[in-house]
């Protein structure tokens, strides 16, 4: 039923879930982008630091402060689920630690964002 | 797929996983560190060429990264975009490989 379905969803597991699948695809995307920015440095010093003045722009620092916050989003959400999944966490309260994980997540992303600017 | 195959992927899966963990942490304190005010190459050149402990755990990271992310990516066609079969596992397996490839090369322009 489609109303018992969304019903479902209104819980702190599933968003946990959706949270990690969203942030795992966009890691997964960026990969790629990752690490030919790191392959300039192939090319000497000079080439990674042209890239690097390039990134300066504000719309791709507020990007890497949001991808900081999603890698450690998608760390936290993994950890959930390996102590779900290995130590049997489901019976301890994980809607406490998905708080935590949010809590981790925003907190690397802000003091990321403090050094950064 | 068979179900012996599932299962092996599944454990790639969590034994990637398991590696980086370790890995993002220790990724995400340097970076938090490292980026005071912005990124030089000179900074990021200077903490790893002729570095052999990070271009160790830089090579163990591509190669987590190379098995985790595509089966991720995998298990989401399969679940939201219903693609799967022989075809879609035999595209991942190239994804794999190239991620595993590109993150080597971009390893070994670093710490060179």
């Amino acid at each position: 039923m489609r109303t018992a379905g969304w019903r479902n969803r209104d819980h702190p597991s599933y968003w946990a879930f959706l949270v990690h699948r969203v942030s795992g695809l966009a890691l997964a995307l960026f990969l790629p982008l990752h690490f030919w920015a790191l392959g300039q440095a192939i090319a000497g010093q000079a080439a990674l630091d042209d890239f690097l003045r390039w990134t300066e722009q504000p719309l791709l620092r507020a990007s890497e402060v949001a991808l900081v916050f999603l890698l450690a989003a998608h760390l936290a959400g993994g950890l959930r689920l390996l102590l779900v999944e290995f130590v049997g966490w489901h019976r301890q309260a994980p809607r406490s630690w998905v708080a935590v994980a949010a809590g981790v997540a925003l907190f690397c992303a802000l003091t990321f964002a403090l050094n950064l600017y | 797929m068979s179900a012996r195959g599932e299962t092996r992927l599944w454990l790639a899966q969590r034994a990637s996983a398991a590696v980086l963990a370790l890995c993002v942490l220790v990724h995400l304190a340097t970076m938090i560190v490292a980026v005071n005010g912005g990124l030089t190459a000179a900074d990021i050149l200077g903490r790893t060429r002729g570095n052999p402990a990070w271009a160790a755990f830089y090579a163990v990271f591509v190669a987590a990264v190379a098995i985790h992310a595509p089966i991720g990516l995998r298990t989401i066609a399969s679940e939201w975009l219903q693609w799967r079969g022989r075809g879609a596992d035999a595209c991942w397996l190239v994804v794999g490989v190239a991620l595993f490839v590109i993150g080597l090369r971009a390893v070994a322009a670093v710490v060179l």
